[in-house]
């Protein structure tokens, strides 16, 4: 019955829009007859004043109220390189964005139709034309040589063997997980073929290799604070992609690529709870590369501790084998035999 | 007094009977409905046909992202009334299925970016304009042009189809990354889904490089007399760029997509390697996932292109029309985009900073990126002093053209920031740059392509569209994709992931969630606004006031035609004596001119107006005539 009622209503609507579209048309048919323009061109010319400034209006207000939900400053050395250059350069894009449009806009209102207006005929100026590529150029160039100095202090200042803390982080549908390489400070070899995951060695972790036998792993990642963290990062399955949104980290995940990324915490978790007065932050890793239908839950509690606290808790994590001694000695070259003898009984 | 002219002019022409065409152009043999409306070879029709089409997959792909943002900004809210139209994407608790939103979200992208604005907006005007404008009969190969249609046809069909699927369409995203998108096991949409869409995509891509060989050698090979590449309407110059970029770049999608073919159904390694899924390990070693990035992102960013540049070609020849005044600066523009289009092919890489390429290359790829904002610029620059000192007529293809100019900026100087590789590490599929390419490349487009319908329906279907319904639908679709898009940059500053079916797992992405209500009901209201330009199309198309045979004034050739059917002009075609662009020439008015002067008219009818080195042309003509 309410469908009819509505429906009906929708009819009703409809045709009244149409006859008030009818009616509006023969009269701008009659008007137009004597008028060789008409007075929309001035509504428009008005609104093309009116609309930008209102929009200038609503997104100084919007960014304003939006700042508040914007991300803590950054959480890592990196992080703030990164941010001092993100807003230096949206200052000057805003100021690009600005300008450009309030001229375009006010050239549209200024110049809008005026019977009898001289119109110049200006279709060219070399001049103004190299002024105008000359400028860009080089507020692009200013920003290349920022955006190069940034990019390569993160990305190609490697920290020396031994100086970073070592973290794998592995995705998988759904969810990461992450291996520390225990007491040895070496992780172990591993190969996709080894995963067992009823087994319980998800990393397919080879432990032929000796350094594989303290290796721990957990579904939460802890890291010390100010010092450079490494992660080793892989996926099993499909692209995944670590993002860390409060230490400006992101790269991703692909199988039979390994790949990785270095930063420094600069903040504990618990420093972090006091300063945004939230007793419940905690560092988040997401996932940022579409990869089925858990993309969006793909998420892992990061913990950034004081340096002792860390290495008390690290000295207190049981390694893998230990939980599963029958994984012991057992890696490619076991499971080579094994096929293999399958092979033979065929 | 112009009009005048243009009568005596428009008709001597139809006085000289072009014996050489006669043959080829007889049309008192009735063609069949058939071959004139279906299966036709006339580039006006097959310009239509791209149109309709590209209209409704423009409406379809609308309506998609109308259902994933209503999961987005109200996932609260039950969709038990989409039932009847979506079944069972809708889950029994009432809500978007999860991997039916990926499905969406997917379709959404593959719809705009290759049916909408691929073959809808160039396919529609290149089609349409090419020959009208350059002065010729008909495409190089009407043949193959019909054939670029009905590829595009059949790559619609199938790609229709994929939606009904059981396991659903494609779903990894519409740059179907493997190895999401070779394996079944892990998104049902990389099942028959994937198939569909790979097979789609390859008549897809046919249909495009038919298209596209067609234009180029019509543009080089059938200009009419006079007609010199530095007279070309700068439409004509970007439609002939655009198809060259296609030309050099779809077949690069076509062997990523035939390698995933192969890695999907004949056991190859091309793109996977070392992958446990399902709880087997797979046989794949030694692929590379990211090797199907390159080849993708290798036609991808071309393809960014590809629909921006017609858009802005239209837009140059609609906004010096309607300013009444000269392009400024036509070398430039031409140049820009010839800049542009070559720079198109070495940017690529920008899409992959953070997939663990070497960092020197990304270097080198941001410093190549970011080169590429200076004939943008440019062309901006342009745009704007072409309004200034003007007298501005605002029809509603000068509004969306004037609108394509400002998201053109808005969209643009945002991609100074994705384009910088540092910044990129935190920005990347994020929604900052969701909201930056459906700026400067979903709407810019977009604008290009409603100003494009606005301005040639009356030479389309001799009929004129409403004016009044044009200006509210420009203002409430321009305020409508800023409303949408301008807050989502904030969302991608607080580091919101895209394809994201919920932000309520995570506590730093929480917040915003008014906003993304905000978002999602002005995309709504965006979205309805639309209904306003289908009522005024479809009503024009039968009862629109009957169009003049030059509405806007314009100089190009195509208005000089009272579309006679097959064949474009009865008798002679037009011959070419300037530019396209003398609009407000000085002391035009001492030659009987008004405030425009066609292309037509030779030089030697205008000895007060022409410029000097015009002048010199002409004494170089009588010369030769001597």
């Amino acid at each position: 019955m309410s469908y009819f009622v509505w429906g009906l209503i929708a009819v009703m609507i409809i045709a009244i829009l149409l006859m008030l579209f009818r009616i509006q048309s023969l009269v701008s048919i009659l008007r137009s007859s004597n008028e060789e323009v008409g007075t929309s061109n001035k509504v428009n010319g008005a609104l093309m004043l009116i609309v930008p400034i209102l929009g200038t209006i609503a997104g100084v207000w919007s960014f304003l109220e939006a700042k508040k939900h914007f991300l803590p400053e950054a959480s890592s050395v990196h992080g703030k390189a990164t941010d001092s250059l993100f807003w230096t350069t949206m200052t000057v894009i805003t100021l690009m964005f600005v300008i450009t449009n309030a001229v375009l806009f006010w050239f549209a209102y200024k110049y809008q139709y005026q019977k009898g207006r001289k119109v110049s005929f200006f279709h060219d100026n070399t001049r103004l034309e190299v002024f105008w590529t000359i400028v860009p150029a080089v507020i692009m160039a200013v920003l290349v040589f920022a955006g190069a100095r940034v990019w390569s202090d993160t990305m190609m200042n490697e920290p020396k063997k031994g100086e970073a803390e070592i973290v794998e982080i592995m995705g998988k549908q759904f969810g990461w997980q992450v291996r520390y390489p225990g007491a040895d400070k070496q992780l172990g070899k591993y190969n996709f073929r080894l995963i067992d995951d009823s087994a319980g060695n998800e990393f397919g972790i080879d432990f032929e290799d000796k350094n594989s036998e303290d290796d721990f792993v957990g579904t939460k990642m802890y890291i010390p604070v100010g010092k450079p963290v490494t992660l080793k990062i892989r996926a099993r399955d499909v692209l995944h992609s670590v993002f860390l949104p409060h230490f400006r980290v992101k790269m991703d995940a692909v199988p039979g690529m390994p790949t990785h990324f270095s930063f420094t915490p600069t903040k504990t978790t618990v420093q972090m709870r006091q300063e945004l007065g939230n007793n419940n932050f905690n560092y988040e890793l997401a996932c940022t590369e579409v990869c089925g239908k858990g993309h969006f839950a793909m998420r892992m509690i990061v913990e950034v501790v004081e340096q002792e606290e860390y290495e008390k808790w690290y000295a207190e994590q049981t390694p893998l084998l230990k939980d599963k001694p029958e994984f012991k000695g057992k890696g490619m070259g076991t499971l080579r035999k094994k096929n293999l003898a399958i092979n033979e009984n065929k | 007094m112009a009009e005048l002219h243009h009568d005596n002019h428009g008709h001597t022409a139809e006085v000289h009977i072009d014996h050489h065409h006669d043959h080829e152009h007889d049309h008192h043999h009735e063609q069949s409905f058939i071959s004139k409306y279906i299966f036709t070879e006339d580039h006006k029709t097959i310009g239509k046909q791209f149109l309709f089409m590209g209209l409704m997959w423009a409406f379809l792909g609308g309506a998609m992202s109308v259902i994933f943002r209503l999961q987005l900004g109200f996932p609260d809210l039950s969709l038990e009334f989409l039932r009847p139209i979506i079944g069972t994407w809708v889950n029994e608790t009432g809500k978007l299925g999860q991997e039916p939103y990926l499905a969406l979200v997917t379709m959404h992208g593959t719809i705009m970016v290759f049916f909408v604005l691929t073959a809808g907006l160039s396919g529609t005007f290149s089609n349409f304009l090419i020959p009208l404008q350059i002065g010729a009969r008909d495409m190089a190969s009407g043949f193959l042009n019909m054939l670029s249609f009905w590829f595009f046809f059949a790559a619609s069909v199938i790609m229709f189809a994929s939606l009904f699927l059981e396991t659903g369409p494609a779903s990894g995203g519409w740059v179907i990354y493997p190895p999401l998108s070779a394996l079944p096991e892990a998104v049902p949409g990389s099942g028959a889904g994937m198939t569909f869409w790979l097979v789609s995509m390859t008549l897809f891509i046919a249909s495009s490089l038919l298209g596209s060989i067609n234009y180029i050698t019509t543009v080089i090979n059938l200009r009419t007399k006079g007609m010199s590449f530095s007279r070309l309407p700068l439409t004509i110059w970007a439609f002939f760029l655009t198809a060259i970029i296609g030309i050099l770049s779809f077949p690069v999608l076509f062997a990523a997509a035939l390698l995933l073919v192969f890695d999907r159904s004949f056991g190859t390694s091309f793109y996977l390697s070392e992958i446990y899924i399902g709880g087997k390990a797979l046989h794949h070693v030694g692929g590379s996932a990211i090797l199907y990035q390159h080849l993708f992102w290798f036609l991808g960013h071309p393809e960014v292109y590809i629909v921006l540049l017609p858009a802005l070609g239209i837009t140059s020849e609609i906004i010096a029309t309607n300013a009444r005044k000269p392009i400024f600066g036509y070398r430039a523009m031409v140049g820009s985009m010839i800049g542009i289009a070559v720079l198109s092919f070495i940017v690529w890489a920008h899409h992959m900073f953070v997939t663990g390429m070497n960092p020197f290359l990304g270097t080198v790829f941001m410093l190549l990126t970011l080169i590429i904002a200076v004939p943008s610029a440019v062309k901006a620059f342009n745009y704007i002093t072409t309004l200034w000192r003007g007298n501005i007529i605002f029809t509603p293809a000068m509004l969306f053209s004037i609108g394509l100019v400002s998201v053109f900026i808005s969209g643009g100087v945002t991609g100074i920031v994705l384009g910088n590789n540092a910044l990129d590490i935190q920005l990347h599929d994020t929604y900052f740059v969701v909201a930056h390419f459906h700026i400067v490349m979903g709407s810019a487009s977009f604008f290009g392509f409603m100003a494009g319908v606005y301005h040639w329906f009356p030479k389309m279907f001799g009929r004129m569209m409403d004016e009044k319904l044009g200006y509210v639908h420009f203002w409430c679709t321009f305020i409508g994709i800023y409303l949408v898009f301008f807050p989502m940059h904030y969302i991608g500053i607080a580091g919101f992931p895209r394809r994201y079916y919920s932000f309520s797992t995570f506590d730093a992405f929480k917040t915003f969630s008014d906003l993304n209500m905000f978002i999602s009901a002005a995309a709504i209201f965006t979205f309805s606004a639309q209904a306003l330009f289908a009522f005024n199309f479809v009503y024009s198309i039968f009862r629109g006031r009957l169009a003049p045979m030059n509405p806007w004034n314009s100089n190009t050739l195509e208005w000089t035609t009272k579309n006679p059917g097959h064949g474009n002009w009865v008798g002679e075609i037009p011959h070419v004596h300037r530019w396209a662009y003398d609009y407000n020439k000085p002391d035009a008015d001492k030659d009987g001119f008004g405030d425009y002067i066609p292309q037509y008219v030779p030089l030697t009818e205008t000895p007060n107006s022409n410029l000097e080195h015009e002048a010199e042309l002409v004494k170089q003509e009588k010369k030769v005539a001597h």
